[in-house]
């Protein structure tokens, strides 16, 4: 069996974190590799690093803060954001990172995700959907990071699912964006729904606001990971504080 | 220092395992020279992916000679240890470094479990050895495969995912780690540890 992994999902540009988390207590939050360090130490299952502007602005991307965070961490780690070609996924594992993660891209050229599993692995193949509730159905979105570029992709998500599976998908973060900042609990429904149709792991995105809601996407979805910000961020939720009441609740959890 | 050389073929997160040998304070090559792979105190064989990609490029570098010649302590990782096998079952089949017996399957857990397997699982000793030295029983370590080695006297420790994981593999001096020692926290470290200390 696996431990349910609890995955700190961090904003970077240009190498520094940027939003609040407040055991920094800045703005600009500093370095990614230093707070990645302080996520690793409070028993972080694995960390997210998502290059907000870049897939917005279709620019290609530094990577180099990548080989630093890799330098400090003994946890795995993915990074997000702007990769759009087998040999920008290449370099970011080159420079030390597990996973890569793609969103919009795959969207646009669906064969980027059997790409990138062909030379590089399924396993460290991660596609990322935003979805959300439209008409009764389910339904992706795409350049998400961007309130101003946001639309409509065109299909439905557990359509999606299905498709980036069998291109050779290694892991799915399904993102509910409904529920994206509102911290009243992850999409069970939805999740449950992704979870009966996909034979790869899964992790959950979007909602957490409480010790209460990883247990409930945990034990009502089964999803292999649950991914947040701002309560981490935050400090509303103590990681290993969390990790001790899952598992006190009959969890597996990596203690 | 104890030196070690990281077999870098274009099949692997070498990046990775040669911070966490730095970590450690070992001087780490990387290298894909047959000659400095042969001489080398001690080699780690990363990889990911396909089994048939990583043994077309060890040959194509002429590494698989050197590899199979080599003397001192080796270390497969990941895909590494599945290549220290006889054959896999992938895609039409593929012929591996044949270290030891037996064949490299599609993991097909019981129980539905997700595939890959990837994420957090515990190692259960089968019996003592030196890499396993100071590594708790039921640690943690960080897994990522879809396919399983075969369960025989090579194992070292397991894993449980819907059957059981050949998790560390060994043959004379050579070992295999199907999780990622890298990535695995303090216990990965350790075992790291112990395979710089063993004897070339």
């Amino acid at each position: 069996m696996t431990a349910r992994r609890i995955i700190p999902c961090l904003d970077v540009k240009d190498g520094r974190v940027v939003k609040g988390v407040k055991f920094v207590g800045h703005t600009d939050m500093g370095d990614a590799a230093e707070l990645a360090a302080r996520y690793r130490d409070a028993g972080a299952d694995e960390l997210v690093f998502y290059d907000i502007t870049a897939s917005p602005e279709g620019r290609t991307l530094d990577y180099g803060w990548i080989k630093d965070i890799a330098r400090l961490l003994d946890i795995p780690f993915c990074v997000a954001g702007g990769i759009r070609s087998v040999d920008q996924a290449a370099r970011c594992l080159d420079h030390g990172a597990d996973k890569v993660s793609i969103n919009s891209p795959a969207l646009e050229r669906p064969e980027l995700i059997a790409e990138m599993a062909a030379r590089l692995g399924s396993q460290c193949v991660v596609v990322g959907v935003d979805s959300r509730l439209e008409d009764g159905e389910w339904v992706v979105h795409k350049y998400t990071g961007d309130p101003d570029a946001r639309r409509r992709a065109g299909k439905r998500t557990l359509d999606w699912l299905d498709e980036a599976q069998g291109l050779g998908a290694g892991e799915i973060v399904l993102n509910c964006i409904d529920q994206d900042g509102v911290r009243k609990g992850y999409d069970i429904e939805q999740l449950s729904a992704a979870r009966a149709r996909l034979t790869i792991p899964l992790i959950a995105s979007g909602g957490a606001g409480a010790p209460e809601h990883f247990k409930a996407v945990f034990e009502q979805s089964d999803v292999s990971g649950a991914l947040a910000a701002s309560v981490f961020h935050t400090g509303a939720i103590a990681i290993p504080d969390l990790k001790a009441y899952l598992a006190g609740e009959g969890l597996e959890m990596r203690l | 220092m104890t030196e070690v050389a990281v077999i870098a073929y274009g099949a692997g997160n070498v990046a990775s395992v040669q911070f966490a040998l730095e970590r450690l304070g070992a001087t780490v090559r990387l290298t894909d020279d047959p000659a400095v792979i042969a001489e080398a105190e001690r080699v780690i064989l990363p990889g990911v992916g396909a089994a048939g990609y990583a043994m077309s490029r060890l040959s194509e570098l002429g590494l698989v000679e050197p590899i199979r010649a080599f003397p001192r302590p080796l270390l497969g990782v990941c895909l590494g240890q599945q290549l220290l096998f006889e054959t896999s079952q992938e895609g039409e089949g593929v012929d591996l470094l044949g270290f030891i017996p037996g064949a490299v399957s599609r993991l097909e857990p019981a129980g539905a479990l997700p595939v890959p397997h990837m994420g957090w699982s515990r190692l259960t000793r089968d019996r003592d050895d030196p890499l396993l030295e100071g590594v708790a029983d039921g640690a943690y370590a960080y897994f990522v495969h879809g396919y399983v080695c075969p369960d025989g006297p090579a194992t070292l420790a397991r894993s449980d995912y819907g059957g059981p994981v050949p998790a560390m593999v060994r043959s004379a001096n050579r070992w295999g780690c199907q999780f990622h020692p890298e990535r695995s926290a303090e216990a990965g470290a350790m075992i790291l540890r112990n395979f710089l200390q063993v004897a070339a």
